[in-house]
């Protein structure tokens, strides 16, 4: 086995997602080769270097990467295929844009977002918002993979002391062009990696009563999610949307407020350890989950637990 | 500049689906089948691109068993003209469906294709990808905002992991939509009675030339496992307590 995995990072250091990626691909086993493609991504590079398990980093340092293109990345990554049995990123949007891409351009099927992997050529994910497990098996020649980041153990970070390779740059397949860019600033941690998270629905409101989330995602150093709901009446940006078409997480706590619980929503957290639910209606089929609930007006509730928090 | 947009089948977002005792799949016998939301949201922007002078015409496109025609006759009484039926029984997977949709590509030469981000039955995001890839097209993924450029290019806007992304891309493009790209319109009843009398054209993967047989073969269909239920607790104060002694999640 022979494994090329495309690297997350945002050419200083790598994505969290790319660990988890990382795991997955030493359960399938072999040789592991990251490819870090960016621009001024040499410290990505040297990051991807030193996980324990990579044997080989392949570095494509091109201004042609500095935005992920998928056009331009696709066509790098089927340069660099060769004799690969498996070519894997994390699932993220990054991932998702480019690797079907991938597997099109060498006519194999992609597996989207594994949580499990059986075998070398067996793998398990989820279909219908999570309520079905699919376990999957590819006759591929190259196996072309997506790993869903809570399916796996984060892998360490440190010790290892792979080599890095230069390769050429593919060339421009001349069909995008990155324009800009509008990312939501905060100073949390990542909502995908984040050991708590904070969701709040449309049962918040408004934007700004969001600010109450923020308090208690403050006192507990937790990332602030949201429901679909939540994002599609613009209290939030659309990059906070946990869920079947958004962001699936699992941290270790997960408070959902004013969110009834759709099956779209619990598709991207039910995989939590501990789950809270604050709701005013006993009946929201969040509670059918959550480990600890609380039948309150959150407009109460939360600030009172911002309070309780700082005893 | 014609527009050609996929539309699947599924069950309706709103159903619990059951898994088969045997293991084989997801039961789908009687139950609800609609349109795949995100391409809803992609028959309505092919829609106002021809409401805004943009596209000449907009054909519905749907593969699989005959039933799939009701989805397309729901996308003609939102506004498409006419249909695309590629029949078959065989059980169809993303990379056979943009084989399948490139040779129809081919014959119609539209200049934009509109596919959902993700299918939410297989919840697979690949079609749009490998659809674009095959076209040797760009492709704009994830899209909420399309605007089309004079100059043979368009600017798309994307849901990517941090927030936007807009990219200027070449024409003849692949778009897949997200969430936020437009709120679909419902069908009147007048342009449902309509659209029984649009064409719908039926073609099978022999006349097409593809081989649409699986790649990837389902051993099982499982369910999840089921979380234990927990408990209702009284005040903010014992949440609090619960999560310090009881869970040690604080
Ligand atoms: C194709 C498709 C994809 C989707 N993808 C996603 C996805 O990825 N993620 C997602 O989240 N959804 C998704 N959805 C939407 C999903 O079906 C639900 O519509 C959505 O999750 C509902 O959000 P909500 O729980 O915030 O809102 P609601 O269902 O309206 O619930 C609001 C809740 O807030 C409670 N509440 C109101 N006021 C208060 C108060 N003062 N105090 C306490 N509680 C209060 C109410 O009791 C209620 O339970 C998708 C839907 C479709 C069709
Ligand atoms: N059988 C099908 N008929 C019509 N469109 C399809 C079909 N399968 C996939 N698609 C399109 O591809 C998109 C993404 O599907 P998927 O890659 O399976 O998640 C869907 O939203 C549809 O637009």
């Amino acid at each position: 086995m022979r494994v090329l995995l495309l690297a997350e990072h945002d050419n200083a250091a790598l994505k969290p997602a790319t660990l988890n990626a990382v795991t997955a691909a030493r359960e399938i086993g072999g040789e592991l080769v990251l490819l870090v493609a960016g621009q001024d991504c040499r410290s990505a590079a040297e990051a991807a270097a030193a996980v324990p398990g990579v044997t080989k980093v392949l570095l494509a340092d091109d201004a042609l990467y500095a935005h992920r293109l998928a056009e331009n990345l696709a066509k790098l990554v089927v340069q660099l295929s060769g004799d690969y049995t498996h070519l894997i990123a994390p699932a993220t949007s990054s991932g998702k844009n480019v690797m079907p891409r991938v597997a099109a351009l060498l006519d194999v099927a992609q597996i989207s977002e594994i949580n499990a992997v059986v075998s070398p050529d067996t793998f398990i994910r989820t279909i219908y918002a999570g309520n079905a497990l699919a376990t999957v098996q590819s006759g591929e020649r190259i196996k072309v993979i997506t790993v869903r980041m809570t399916g796996f153990d984060a892998a360490p970070s440190t010790g290892g002391s792979a080599a890095i390779e230069a390769v050429n740059a593919a060339g421009d397949a001349g069909l995008s062009r990155f324009v800009g860019q509008e990312l939501s600033k905060n100073e949390r941690p990542e909502l995908t990696s984040a050991r708590i998270v904070v969701s709040g629905g449309r049962g918040m409101q408004s934007g700004d009563n969001f600010k109450l989330l923020e308090a208690v995602a403050d006192k507990l150093g937790a990332a602030v999610g949201a429901s679909r709901a939540a994002v599609d009446a613009g209290f939030v940006p659309n990059d906070y949307q946990v869920g079947q078409t958004g962001k699936v997480v699992a941290p270790d706590l997960y408070i959902a407020v004013g969110i009834s619980g759709a099956i779209q929503h619990l598709a991207g957290m039910k995989d939590s350890k501990v789950i809270v639910a604050i709701n005013k209606d006993e009946d929201a089929p969040i509670f059918q989950v959550a480990d600890y609930g609380l039948v309150a007006d959150l407009f109460q509730a939360v600030p009172e637990l911002t309070k309780e928090l700082s005893k | 500049m014609k527009v050609l947009v996929a539309v699947k089948r599924v069950v309706d977002f709103n159903v619990k689906i059951r898994v088969k005792a045997d293991g084989t799949g997801v039961e789908t016998a009687n139950v609800k089948m609609s349109m795949n939301p995100f391409d809803e949201i992609g028959v309505e922007e092919a829609v106002r691109l021809k409401e805004a002078g943009k596209a000449t015409e907009v054909i519905a496109i749907s593969l699989g068993l005959p039933q799939v025609q009701e989805t397309i006759r729901t996308a003609l009484a939102m506004g498409a003209d006419r249909g695309i039926f590629v029949q078959t029984n065989v059980e169809l997977q993303p990379l056979a469906v943009a084989k399948l949709m490139k040779a129809v590509v081919d014959k119609e030469k539209p200049e934009i294709c509109i596919l959902g981000k993700q299918a939410i039955d297989d919840d697979a995001n690949q079609t749009g990808q490998m659809l674009s890839a095959l076209l040797g097209w760009s492709q704009g993924c994830f899209a909420s905002k399309l605007v089309i450029n004079g100059d043979g290019t368009a600017n798309v806007t994307r849901e990517v992991d941090g927030g936007l992304e807009t990219v200027t891309l070449k024409l003849p493009l692949v778009l897949t939509t997200d969430l936020r790209l437009n709120e679909p319109r419902y069908a009147s009843l007048p342009n449902i009675m309509k659209a029984k009398k649009k064409p719908i054209e039926t073609l099978t993967p022999e006349q097409l030339g593809v081989d649409p047989a699986p790649r990837l073969k389902t051993l099982k269909v499982g369910e999840p496992p089921k979380r234990k239920s927990g408990v209702k607790v009284k005040s903010v104060a014992e949440l609090v307590d619960k999560l310090r002694n009881e869970a040690k999640v604080i």
